[in-house]
């Protein structure tokens, strides 16, 4: 009969207006910035430095490979290695990067950054309240601003942070197991040959013969 | 005590008035009242488009406005704020006379609109032997001014809504006309004031209004119908689609002009509001005779205030019509029913015996309705298309 | 001669006038539906009520909008570069407007002769109106409809012929 979708139609929309005052389901909206919805997960937003342990600066896994600088699309982090080294995670002398700047005003959040790093030395944070009215500098993340510790990595991305915990920790293993194994090796080499061996050079057969 | 309550603003008005010598006495009660007019109506707007946003928020399961002041209440004045402190564009083709005057002409007519309604007892502005025939003068002139607005802006896409506009509402003004000339038949009179007294009546404790009886209720569905189209309302709003056209005829107009149209369209949408309060639910009179100690005001105020929460539901619920849908339905089904309604009319006041004509008057008009449904809304059978192409 | 017919009767004639000299086709209409409800207050300040809201019902909202959309949908709304206001055969324009109005003068002032001084005219309700229109001026009415009924099939009529046309 002509009229009765209209009346089903109004209906509907009378129950999403009383029933909006009642019950939570016809009233889905968060108000905010007082109330938050909760972020997944996977939420990403723009990316941090990981640290291991306390200091910022001991701890940082970015070894400066810049990497992450020649495969980021927009090119919007800038990367200044430095000219000594400082010990790794497991110990082994490594570069730092004096500057490491991202734009995130350029950041297009693809995380082909995170994708790329060997080190797992860059990961993705949550945070997106980062407007500011410094027109100029405001939105430039400097190598202090984008150090987060690892505490934090794992507040943020709980099974992500195990698993990258559960690697490094299976390489510093691997490494440890292989300095052992080579000093094993060495101490047998040195306890099996002769022990008061001149400290002579071997003489390896110099290639002349035919030539004198 | 009662009476008193009903009449406060009549008393108010003589115990202002008498301060003055005779002679001035009625212009300074007319001045009065139409000031009292032009203030009152704006307020009412800016609740009516509060209620609105809030309105259709709710139906839209997320809250309206609700941060200006407490629940939002000053997000009309924010409004008001921001309208008349924006920059007034003239684009520069435009005709700039044409463009200035299109608003006053709206604004003007629909406020001249509100001067023959009764607001309750004794408190209409002007009391006139054909007042129907004036309000109904004055929602004409209205469609001048929408096409002036188009047509002065120069623009292809505000000519094109203007023309929509003004064919809509020529289309509709017919089905509104007719479905009130029942009531006028019944009544024996053009005067509103005639008409509202004419439902002040009671049996059994109900009212006589005219939507209880049957030429009444199918008059007052095509009322609704038609008073939605003529003031451009969603359903009808194609021609100010705000996702199609832009805003349609009114898309050059910024600040204090586009101000004056909102207020136009609302105000008219008040007026046409109480026209068919007056016409079809009593006007100010209760429904109930056990109620009738609530001041005659508050009744009229009330049903005009139920006529917007409807027009609001409606717009949260349907979706746009198209302009061959809404042509269609104007002229296929409301006017072939405007005038069986004519019909149950003329039995309702010839046939004999109480309950003869109910019935007579029902089946005629659910018949027709039915009939009209089937008949009037087919859809037309597309045949395979054939192609024109151009020179 | 009061002063309100004074103004009225002003109005009325710059909306005439305005509505023939003017360039812009559009501009005359609005002209036009001005002296329309120029005339529609001239029917007002005599009183008779039902045909002055009538003529803005009719005139101003339905004719008024009739010839704008006329103008739009033929010519379009083009500069008025179509020339000037005064045609070549002015003299004779001249002549036929002097001829009409000598013959609507001759029959006013015949009527209002034969009319007894009208000490406060007898206000005409819608009612008597009604009554006049279906008993003494039946004929008329339904003579003014079937034209109008005409006039409606008739448009019907070439409206589809045109749809038929583009088909």
């Amino acid at each position: 009969m002509l009229g009765e979708g209209i009346l089903k139609g109004l209906a509907e929309t009378a129950k999403n207006f009383a029933g909006s005052y009642v019950s939570k389901e016809r009233l889905t909206t968060v108000q905010y910035p007082e109330e938050r919805v909760a972020p997944i997960e996977a939420t990403r937003d723009f990316p941090f430095l990981v640290y291991d342990g306390e200091d910022a600066f001991a701890g940082l896994r970015c070894v400066s490979c810049q990497i992450c600088e020649k495969e980021c699309p927009p090119k919007c982090i800038y990367i200044e290695k430095s000219k000594d080294k400082k010990p790794d995670y497991v110990g082994k002398p490594q570069n730092y990067p004096v500057r490491f700047d991202i734009d995130i005003s350029v950041c297009m959040s693809c995380q082909i950054c995170v994708e790329v790093c060997p080190f797992e030395a860059i990961k993705m944070d949550t945070v997106f309240e980062l407007a500011t009215d410094d027109r100029f500098g405001g939105l430039l993340l400097d190598r202090e601003k984008l150090s987060k510790s690892n505490e934090y990595y794992h507040t943020i991305h709980p099974t992500e942070a195990t698993e990258v915990d559960a690697r490094l920790a299976e390489e510093k293993a691997k490494v440890e197991a292989k300095a052992k194994a080579a000093a094993e090796a060495a101490a047998a080499k040195a306890a099996a040959a002769p022990p008061a061996e001149p400290a002579v050079k071997p003489e390896a057969p110099k290639p002349t013969g035919g030539a004198e | 005590m009662i009476e008193k309550a009903d009449q406060i603003f009549v008393l108010l008005l003589h115990w202002l008035v008498g301060f003055l010598p005779m002679a001035w006495q009625h212009v300074a009660s007319v001045v009065i009242c139409v000031a009292v007019i032009v203030a009152v109506y704006p307020a009412l707007f800016a609740v009516a488009v509060l209620m609105e946003r809030k309105g259709l928020g709710r139906m839209q399961n997320r809250y309206g406005p609700n941060r200006v002041g407490p629940f939002g209440v000053l997000q009309p004045v924010a409004d008001g704020i921001k309208s008349l402190t924006k920059e007034d564009i003239v684009p520069r083709n435009a005709d700039a006379v044409v463009h200035f005057i299109s608003p006053l002409v709206l604004v003007v007519a629909v406020f001249m609109g509100l001067a023959v309604l009764p607001m309750g007892r004794n408190m209409v502005l002007v009391e006139m032997d054909a007042s129907l025939l004036f309000f109904f003068a004055m929602g004409a002139s209205t469609e001048l001014s929408v096409f002036m607005a188009g047509w002065s802006s120069r623009n292809k896409y505000s000519l094109l809504g203007a023309m929509r506009a003004v064919a809509q509402m020529i289309s509709y003004e017919v089905p509104l006309l007719l479905s009130t000339v029942g009531v006028v038949m019944i009544t024996g009179s053009l005067s509103l004031v005639d008409i509202v007294n004419a439902q002040t009546r009671y049996s059994w404790g109900l009212a006589h209004w005219n939507v209880f009886k049957p030429w009444g209720l199918a008059g007052f569905v095509m009322f609704v119908i038609a008073s939605m189209a003529e003031t451009n309302r969603s359903p009808f709003d194609l021609p100010e689609g705000e996702s199609e056209i832009i805003a349609g005829y009114f898309t050059e107009y910024s600040g204090f002009k586009f101000a004056l149209f909102f207020l136009g369209e609302y105000v008219g949408m008040f007026g046409i509001a109480g026209l068919g309060t007056t016409l079809f639910l009593g006007g100010w009179s209760s429904p109930l005779a056990a109620l009738s100690w609530v001041p005659s005001w508050i009744w009229f105020f009330a049903k005009v205030e139920l006529w917007i929460c409807f027009f609001i539901w409606v717009r949260g619920t349907l979706p746009r019509l198209r302009q061959d849908q809404l042509m269609n339905f104007a002229w296929k089904f409301l006017l072939p029913m405007t005038l069986v309604n004519l019909l149950v009319a003329a039995e309702w006041r010839f046939v004999e015996g109480v309950w003869m004509r109910w019935i007579v008057g029902m089946a005629i008009v659910a018949g027709a309705y039915v009939l009209m449904g089937r008949v009037g809304m087919r859809r037309e059978r597309l045949g395979p298309r054939s192609y024109r192409y151009a020179e | 001669m009061s002063i309100v017919f004074v103004v009225l009767a002003v109005l009325t004639l710059a909306g005439a006038m305005a509505a023939v000299t003017l360039r812009n086709l559009v501009h005359c209409a609005l002209a036009l539906a001005v002296a329309f409800a120029g005339l529609a207050l001239l029917f007002l300040q005599l009183d008779a009520q039902f045909v002055g809201f009538t003529q803005i019902l009719v005139y101003v909202g339905a004719v008024a909008i009739l010839v704008v959309f006329a103008i739009l949908l033929t010519r379009g709304a083009d500069d008025g570069k179509a020339g000037t206001v005064f045609s070549r055969t002015w003299l004779a324009g001249l002549g036929i407007a002097a001829a009409v109005f000598a013959v609507l003068g001759w029959a006013v002032l015949r009527s209002v002769k034969g009319l007894a001084q009208a000490a406060g005219a007898p206000a005409v309700t819608v009612e008597d109106i009604g009554q006049a229109l279906m008993s003494r001026y039946v004929l008329p009415l339904e003579i003014v409809a079937l034209l109008l009924t005409a006039a409606l099939v008739g448009a019907v009529i070439v409206a589809m012929y045109e749809k038929e046309d583009a088909r």
